[in-house]
């Protein structure tokens, strides 16, 4: 049910980014859905790709600081309603979302959308009872 | 106009005479009452009965901030703790600051020195003193203020911050005599330039400054900005606070040393060898009638030079040269000492930092601002911005706490602050004072 991402440090430097893309790119990793959070001085990107255990390696090895953590990949209905339909049920179980980011591509006619909640566990178990189905990790990675 | 012409006009032979009486009695009562410092002298071999010359204090051990802070806090006090009457503090290069403590004959003698150093300034009674140094426990702030009330000035306790309404109080309570930092005090321009107030229609006239290190150009600028004369003052709390030297607005050149409170010498910083008037050096000084904390050749690690030309003003003390740096690495950042083992301090007691931090201090228009790189490590990385912001906070917070200036967190990626074979290079300082 849980999905690694990957997290890089970035300072506010001008190519950064670029940098981190190249070295995925030389490892032959496929950067599967990415979100940037910036702030004044730095930013975090947040990365699902490929292969995870590689891609970490190789960043490491190019003086990058990389975190793992659990998100979950949520199909979500792709019409008016499917996004608000989720958060409600987050909502009404106390729930918090830390931060969330779409996928580009869709399983069967649904979106996918990343999650990162403050309650991995008690989520998946609201979610699930709801009747949402949750992505799991190999399906995700080869998208 | 001279606080104490008596005293501050005494021909050589006589100060000198002066110092040697009042040198004796320091050393039989240091000696007595400070086991630490009786420690000391026994290991070098030197009893009380070996003072006879002003020649004999090179005979005496070195007092350093590490003896004070073997001793924090109250281990060098001279007096049964019930005649301190006043406890004041300034920075120590870790966790605990620097003590000293003050009796009432003390505080009486700090409040003449700085009524002596206004008057050194010009400033007299009827004067109204615009007392913005920091009131606390730092020096400068209640150091200022008694001696303005010696003198008999109206004093207005405002200490530092709040510079807009620091400037409706001046218009309004016509502040005559100016007391803050250097920095501060242009500062204190450009806001009044900001708020289209001109300083020549203000009643200030002088100012005394001091707590950090300022050039000849700064004082110019200053000068001409907030149309007054400016002067510099000195002063350290191990040796009283303010009030241990000061320029005289006659030659604005060098600083008279309230020689008949406190000896001073210059010396070789490598081996202590004391040098003889003019050449320069590391800064010394003994005080003579402190009670509950004297010192005996404390290292100030300030480097100056003593000048005995006699000066227009009349007074007959020495002057010290303004000092133009240190001997370690100390920063003086908005008028607070910064060691920056300090800022370690904090850094290390963080789970997850690493010791790779680096300290950048930069003027801006006229204030310091400090800033403290340290590097990300997966440690401390998170996947969410607000935990690496709270961490950001955390240490600004604690630096806040423990050293009192503000400073501005910047986290950066691993590796990029420099790796050094030797002594690390941790400070980077951009100002050109």
């Amino acid at each position: 049910m849980k999905v690694e991402q990957i997290s890089v440090f970035l300072e506010n430097k001008s190519g950064r980014l670029a940098d981190v893309a190249g070295v995925l790119a030389e490892a032959g990793i496929n950067i599967r859905a990415l979100s940037l959070a910036d702030t004044t001085d730095f930013g975090i990107l947040r990365l699902i790709v490929s292969d995870n255990e590689k891609a970490k390696n190789v960043l490491k090895e190019n003086g990058f600081t990389v975190g793992k953590t659990e998100v979950i990949a949520v199909e979500v209905k792709d019409r008016p309603g499917g996004l608000a339909n989720i958060l409600n049920i987050m909502k009404d179980s106390g729930i918090n979302v830390e931060y969330m980011y779409a996928f580009v591509q869709k399983s069967g006619g649904e979106a996918i959308i990343v999650f990162r909640f403050d309650e991995l566990e008690k989520a998946i178990d609201a979610l699930q009872s709801a009747g949402v189905r949750i992505l799991k990790g190999e399906e995700i990675y080869s998208l | 106009m001279i606080w104490n012409e008596e005293f501050e006009t005494l021909p050589r032979e006589a100060l000198e005479a002066l110092q040697l009486k009042r040198l004796k009695g320091l050393v039989e009562r240091v000696y007595s009452a400070v086991p630490y410092y009786r420690g000391k002298m026994d290991e070098k071999g030197v009893k009380p009965s070996d003072i006879n010359s002003l020649a004999d204090l090179a005979k005496l051990p070195f007092t350093t901030k590490e003896d004070l802070r073997i001793n924090y806090p109250f281990g060098l006090f001279a007096v049964p703790f019930e005649q301190v009457v006043r406890i004041h503090a300034s920075s120590g290069t870790t966790g605990k600051p620097t003590v000293v403590g003050y009796t009432k004959n003390d505080i009486n003698s700090w409040a003449e020195l700085m009524a002596r150093t206004l008057s050194c300034g010009g400033a007299h009674k009827g004067d109204v003193v615009h007392n913005a140094y920091g009131y606390g426990l730092f020096t400068g702030g209640l150091g200022a203020h008694y001696g303005a009330e010696r003198l008999g000035a109206a004093v207005i306790p405002i200490s530092g911050g709040n510079t807009k309404r620091q400037i409706m109080i001046m218009q309004d309570f016509g502040s005559t005599v100016l007391m803050c930092t250097p920095s501060y005090a242009l500062n204190m321009a450009d806001v009044m330039k900001e708020m289209n107030i001109d300083p020549a229609s203000l009643k200030l006239r002088v100012g005394l400054f001091g707590a950090e290190p300022w050039s000849e150009n700064m004082r110019e600028e200053i000068e001409r900005k907030l149309k007054i004369k400016a002067i510099d003052i000195f002063g350290l709390s191990e040796v009283m606070g303010p009030g241990v030297a000061s320029e005289c607005i006659e030659e604005k050149k060098g600083l008279h040393v309230f020689e008949d409170y406190f000896i001073p010498e210059i010396i070789n910083p490598e081996t202590g060898e004391v040098l003889p008037h003019g050449e320069q050096g590391e800064l010394v000084f003994t005080t003579l009638t402190k009670e509950a904390f004297p010192v005996i050749r404390y290292r100030t690690k300030d480097i100056s030079r003593l000048i005995t030309a006699k000066c227009s003003c009349g007074r007959t003390f020495h002057r010290m040269q303004r000092i133009t740096g240190r001997t370690d690495d100390m920063l003086i950042i908005r008028g607070v000492n910064v060691f920056p083992s300090q800022i370690e301090h904090v850094l290390m007691s963080i789970e997850g930092v690493e010791p790779h931090y680096l300290i950048i201090v930069d003027r801006v228009g006229a204030l310091d601002m400090l800033e403290i790189q340290v590097e990300v490590s997966e440690d401390i990385f998170s996947d969410e911005v607000k935990v690496l912001e709270k961490l950001g906070k955390r240490i600004e917070r604690e630096i806040k706490d423990l050293l009192g200036v503000s400073c501005k967190v910047k986290l950066v990626e691993p590796k990029t602050i420099q790796r050094s074979e030797g002594k690390a290079k941790r400070v980077i300082d951009n100002r050109k004072i």
